[in-house]
């Protein structure tokens, strides 16, 4: 039983789908060292939104 | 067997075409207004986290783009200028583009806001929604003042960067804005002045249309005198300093001169030369804006040699 020959359009189709393979691969290592970067820092991934990032994961001590 | 058989003809649009579609040259000016807001900032963010700032910031810019040219997919076949887009020469059709543009969008919002923070992300969305909407859809085919309102899309870079490193609007943030916002008129009037069978044919009412090729000198004067005082403002911010000040005394001086000199002339004069003197103030136009943010690396470069700023 042989497989039906390869239709040519996936031959041109190749550079699109090799550029969008790509693109994914390198948007997966960027989230991947952004993520690296905010956890090291214990960052609460709201960044600059509190001017100290720390804030929001020390627990406050009730105040009197 | 047909249906499989009618692929054949039709020509098959490679990445190169949807990389098109963002605008690469555009976003160029992007990554480079952004990377310089956001190094002149006072606080700097990760290298990692800096790099992906201005990656999202240029992809929204580049999303923005591509829904440009969605919309404006009928006057682009018009334009010379435009014909080759790859909608018009019929590589990508106007709802890849769109669909492009809407995936782009909300990819680069949300990244930016994941890797930055709120404001910077908010910002960029509304960039694109201003230059989508409000410029393409809207003013760019309604009022001859289309450019300058436009102009605030391609404005917003700067102060994104800025934002995403600090989190906050301030005055140097505003100035950098308003630097690129004062600039884009004179900058694209000149242009038209050379280029006008273009936009006249698609319909496009820009003001050398609207208004005559006499009110678009005057024009270009009137906004290149009220640029002035923004770009020379920056140089006493905390991001300026004595190298700035000095090139941008020299560059608004010239190019105050090459609007002096647009102004002058009239339309026999400029037909006789082949408008050489609104070609080369549209270049000097290029380096003038260049050279500003240029100037902005340069004193925040100086800085940990006790040079730069005051």
């Amino acid at each position: 039983m042989a497989f039906r020959p390869e239709h040519e359009i996936y031959r041109r189709r190749f550079s699109r789908n090799l550029g969008v393979g790509l693109v994914l691969v390198a948007f997966v290592a960027l989230v991947f060292a952004l993520t690296v970067v905010k956890v090291t820092r214990g960052d609460t991934m709201h960044s600059n939104d509190i001017p100290d990032g720390t804030v929001a994961i020390v627990p406050q001590e009730p105040t009197e | 067997m047909a249906d499989i058989r009618s692929f054949e003809n039709t020509p098959e649009a490679g990445f190169g075409d949807f990389v098109q579609l963002l605008k690469p040259r555009v976003m160029s000016l992007v990554v480079f207004t952004a990377l310089v807001g956001l190094l002149v900032a006072p606080n700097s963010l990760h290298p990692v986290e800096a790099f992906a700032a201005i990656l999202f910031i240029a992809l929204g810019a580049g999303a923005s783009g591509s829904l440009n040219m969605w919309w404006d997919a009928d006057i682009d076949v018009i334009m010379r200028r435009t014909q080759s887009r790859p909608v018009p020469s019929g590589m990508v059709t106007a709802g890849e583009a769109l669909a492009v543009g809407l995936a782009l969008s909300g990819i680069s919002v949300v990244m930016l806001w994941l890797s930055t923070n709120a404001l910077a992300a908010g910002l960029l969305a509304f960039t694109i929604f201003f230059y989508a909407v409000v410029y393409s859809m809207w003013l760019k085919r309604s009022t001859p003042q289309n450019i300058v309102i436009g102009g605030a899309a391609g404005a917003f870079p700067p102060m994104i960067g800025w934002v995403a490193a600090t989190g906050s609007i301030s005055v140097e943030a505003v100035l950098m804005f308003m630097l690129i916002f004062m600039w884009t008129p004179p900058h694209f009037w000149a242009l038209a002045l050379f280029m006008k069978e273009d936009y006249h044919a698609a319909g496009v009412p820009m003001l050398t249309v609207t208004h005559g090729r006499k009110s678009t000198r005057k024009h270009i004067l009137v906004y290149t005198i009220l640029l002035v005082p923004f770009a020379l403002a920056t140089a006493f911010t905390s991001i300026g300093g004595p190298v700035y000040l000095a090139v941008s005394l020299l560059l608004n001086a010239e190019f105050l001169r090459g609007a002096w000199r647009i102004w002058r002339r009239d339309e026999a004069q400029a037909e006789a030369d082949k408008y050489s003197v609104e070609k080369s103030v549209f270049r000097f136009s290029l380096i003038y804006l260049f050279l500003h943010f240029g100037a902005l690396l340069v004193e925040v470069a100086l800085k940990p040699y006790g040079l730069g700023g005051w």
